[in-house]
């Protein structure tokens, strides 16, 4: 039997493969050992990619070198099969006693299947909160509500002085801290620089805004002090805060929504209602 | 011997020789284009590997934790079960950085080699018949590549992922009617919920991987039953394919390809540090880092969202929100018109034939400006996902940046896409083989319309084979067995049929299949081996080595003669 014949090795040949299995085998001991010695992520990373590179090298040239590379040939036998094969299949398919044939039979099987993949469906449901609440409720609904004080981010309670001139200070309701749409904002500014009263009102200047973009939600987290423009990181839009937190600026479309507020008999701030309008980006029924 | 017994004793259970006779002599075309949807393929190996692993140690659960482990800034700090676990796996888990870190690069790679896997089938124009199929098959498994990228990059809770997963959720519900329906149905309540990451999770590691290893199984399926394209060249037909069989060639080659990758991933992982979510911190509804940039994968959306103008639809007291237009919208159409491509082009083209040789770009300029168009319009949209870092580094507002930016993505495309159609048609029309030759005239002439007989030129049937003189298939017996080759003698071109043929007939009829009406000829035996770059190449070294010797010997035979004993020496 004869075969197409491999040329011999040409001299070298085999040595580079070799050395190059070698050198993989070097990396996949120097890998161990590296595990071994207590493990260091760079240098695990490097015996891998060593033994890995070796094995490529060695196969590459093994491949190129040693094995016929090129100059073969296969027929295509095209598509469609030939015409008798098709007509046998659909013989065979429509034959008298053939299934697909009993029309009334296949219609209630459809209509059984169908029933089923439609009962299927409904477990999905299941996916659902649990509580049952309409998403849309969901949505309106925030921690805050009238009485509800604002706490700091370490948990305390703040008075107005605690917000000082020219700084933002993250805000959070009081027993909702962790709620997604909660966080808030509080800034004092200059009355007279207000070019829109707020919407939610003041406080000698203290405003208090939600903290989540009007775009697509992200916390607007960079001050410009002195513009009073709030910045959001995620699109750089930029919002207004002497008109009313007004959008002057990238994608967002929308006012922040304000959070009334007071002092209370105790001197704390608290709310005296929610938000003006559902925190965060838009939705189809969003009033 | 161990495999001889064990071959005979699977062909006495299964019959596996005749098909592992015609598997192993399969026929797969030499041209590195060829290689980029298995770069795809060994990502997701590397990718199904290292998930394996990070699977064992990843806790998805956003319950409280108090961290404890190596990183001291954190300590002690209540984060998510889900956070806290990267975290031992970053830091305390041996390898466990190494693996995670490939297992992210491995991501980045895999998506882009898909791309630019598609990038090729598109160029070429793969996807005509009979090749539609898998090419919506392709299109499936990139969507779902997405996906499995972005609910990945999502489950660790840290303060980066958790920024992009609200702006994905955002956008979800921007869609009217449904949108807020949607996004409690998949988070089961507001973001961020506690099923949040579990249903995540149980997407990224079982839905999304099973059904693209079932995809990928139909999509090989497919290409081993419809074969390779080609593109065209000496003694390749719409009825063969010509280059490398599969065993030992490819086999050989394609390890090595799969060594490679993994090599790379490793590297990578090892050396260059990818989402440091320690450095992050951990999501915290009320912070945000800066500059937020996602994954490249999705940057051509965040890029969109940034661009498009503050835009609202407010319909009858409803309202349809700025991000629905370009995340749901530009998205949506994205992908349809990937999917609806190759049955867009049959409609326009009215080109309903068969397709197994391939065009080049230049064939088809129309198809070439589109893709280029596209191409662009996308890229703009990438570099305006990282608006912000250009304006610092350029120290100008970012808001001009952004005003750029929306004038490029609009003009740049159209620019460039009749770049390509020019260059094409150049290219086409002159002698030129490279865009390097092309001279001004060439240009010029470029600039009229295609002629109606020009449009038909990249598809006109072949020349049938009497018009094609000097060809000729060449048979001869081989042992018992028979086989036979294609010879081009005018063309120097001499290709062998990949396999034998048990009879003389078999061996004729696969001739006939590949090179229809060329004539046969019977020759007594093999006739000599194809010219094989190695042989050719080591005759020439033969040659040059032998040269080269006799010159230097005979060099310093005069030399001496010269200079007798006393000469100089070399030092
Ligand atoms: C999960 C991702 C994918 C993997 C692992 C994959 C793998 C492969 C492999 C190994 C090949 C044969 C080699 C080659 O032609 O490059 C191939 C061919 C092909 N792929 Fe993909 N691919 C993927 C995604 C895609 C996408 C996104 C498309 C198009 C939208 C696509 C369309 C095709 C077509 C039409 C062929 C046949 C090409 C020909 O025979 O010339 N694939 N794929
Ligand atoms: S989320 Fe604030 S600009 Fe997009």
């Amino acid at each position: 039997m004869r075969r197409p014949r491999v040329a011999p090795a040409p001299p070298g040949v085999n040595g580079r493969i070799i050395l190059s299995f070698l050198v993989s085998a070097a990396g996949a001991i120097g890998f161990a050992v590296t595990y071994g010695l207590g493990g260091q992520t760079q240098w695990e990373g490097v015996c891998l990619a060593v033994a890995f590179a070796g094995l490529a090298i060695g196969l590459a040239i093994w491949g190129r070198r040693l094995v016929p590379v090129g100059g073969y040939v296969e027929e295509h036998e095209g598509f469609p099969p030939p015409p008798e094969e098709q007509a046998m299949v659909a013989a065979v398919l429509t034959a008298p006693d053939s299934p697909v044939r009993r029309r009334g039979l296949l219609a209630a099987l459809g209509l059984a299947l169908t029933a089923l993949g439609v009962a299927a469906l409904f477990p999905l449901r299941s996916l659902l909160p649990s509580d049952r609440t309409r998403p849309v409720r969901a949505r309106e609904v925030t921690p805050w509500g009238p009485g509800v004080r604002l706490l700091n981010a370490d948990g305390r309670p703040l008075r107005p002085g605690d917000i000082p001139a020219g700084s933002v200070v993250t805000v959070f309701p009081e027993g909702g801290a962790d709620a997604g749409d909660a966080p808030a904002f509080a800034v004092r500014l200059r009355p007279e620089r207000f070019t829109r009263p707020p919407s939610a009102g003041h406080l000698d200047g203290l405003v208090v805004y939600s903290l989540l973009c009007t775009h697509a939600g992200c916390p607007v987290r960079l001050y410009l002090k002195g513009t009073g423009r709030l910045l959001c990181p995620c699109h750089q839009s930029s919002f207004d805060l002497f008109a009313d937190a007004q959008p002057v600026a990238g994608p967002a479309a929308r006012r922040l929504p304000g959070l009334p507020i007071e002092a209370d008999a105790d001197g704390y701030l608290r709310a005296t209602g929610g938000f003006t309008a559902p925190p965060g980006a838009g939705y189809w029924s969003r009033p | 011997m161990i495999m001889d017994r064990l071959a005979r004793a699977l062909d006495d259970r299964l019959r596996l020789s005749p098909l592992t006779r015609r598997a192993l002599a399969k026929v797969f075309p030499d041209h590195w284009s060829f290689m980029l949807g298995e770069i795809a393929l060994y990502s997701l190996v590397a990718l199904v590997l290292t998930g394996v692993f990070l699977t064992l140690f990843f806790d998805p659960s956003s319950a409280d934790r108090v961290y404890h482990g190596s990183y001291a800034p954190l300590e002690g700090t209540t984060t998510s079960a889900a956070y806290a676990s990267t975290m031992r796996l970053s830091w305390d888990v041996r390898a466990g950085l190494l693996i995670r870190q490939t297992h992210h690069w491995a991501a980045l790679i895999f998506v882009a080699a898909i791309l630019v896997h598609l990038v090729r089938i598109f160029f070429t124009g793969a996807f005509r018949k009979p090749r539609e199929a898998n090419w919506l098959v392709g299109v499936t498994m990139l969507m779902l590549a997405l996906a499995n990228g972005f609910t990945g990059y999502s489950m660790p809770d840290d303060l980066l992922s958790g920024l992009g997963l609200r702006i994905i959720v955002s956008v979800v519900e921007s869609i009217p009617v449904v949108g807020s329906r949607l996004v409690s149905l998949g988070l089961g309540g507001e973001f961020p919920s506690d099923e949040m990451i579990p249903r995540l999770f149980v997407t990224h590691v079982l839905l999304v991987p099973a059904a693209l290893v079932a995809l990928v199984s139909v999509h090989l399926a497919m290409i081993v039953r419809q074969k390779h394209t080609q593109f065209p060249g000496p003694g390749r037909t719409e009825h063969n394919v010509v280059g490398s069989r599969l065993y030992p060639s490819y086999s050989l080659r394609s390890l090595a390809l799969l060594a490679w990758v993994l090599a790379v991933l490793f590297a990578l992982g090892g050396l260059v540090q990818i989402n440091p979510v320690w450095l992050y911190g951990p999501f915290d509804p009320a912070q945000a880092t800066s500059p937020a940039q996602p994954d490249w994968y999705v940057a051509w959306g965040d890029g969109a969202l940034r661009l498009f103008p503050p835009w609202e639809i407010r319909l009858a007291g409803h309202l349809v929100p700025a991000p629905f237009f370009p995340g749901v919208v530009l998205g949506g159409v994205t992908f349809l018109a990937l999917y609806a491509w190759p049955f867009l082009e049959r409609w326009c083209t009215g080109d309903r034939r068969a397709h197994q040789l391939l065009d080049r770009p230049r064939d088809h300029p129309i198809r070439t400006g589109v893709g280029v168009t596209a191409l662009t319009f996308f890229a703009v949209l990438v570099v305006a996902a990282g608006d912000d870092i250009i304006a610092r580094l350029l120290r100008v507002p970012v808001y001009d940046v952004l005003n750029v930016l929306r004038v490029m993505v609009l003009v740049l495309p159209l620019l460039t896409g009749a770049l390509a159609v020019l260059l094409a048609r150049a290219l086409r029309r002159s002698e030129a083989t490279h865009l390097g030759d092309l001279t001004r005239a060439d240009l010029r002439a470029a600039r009229r319309p295609a002629r109606a007989d020009e449009r038909t030129t990249a598809d006109e049937p072949e020349l049938p084979a009497p018009d094609r003189p000097g060809e000729r298939i060449e048979l001869w017996p081989d042992g018992e067995q028979w086989r036979w080759r294609y010879r081009n003698e005018p063309a120097g071109v001499a290709i062998l049929g990949n396999r034998k043929a048990p009879t003389e007939r078999e061996a004729a009829d696969s001739a006939r299949l590949a090179y229809p009406g060329v004539d046969h000829v019977m020759v007594p035996g093999p006739p000599p081996p194809p010219p094989h770059p190695v042989r050719a190449a080591l005759r020439r070294w033969a040659t040059t080595a032998i040269g080269a010797s006799l010159l230097a010997a005979a060099l310093r035979h005069r030399r001496r003669r010269r200079w007798g004993r006393n000469g100089p020496r070399p030092k």
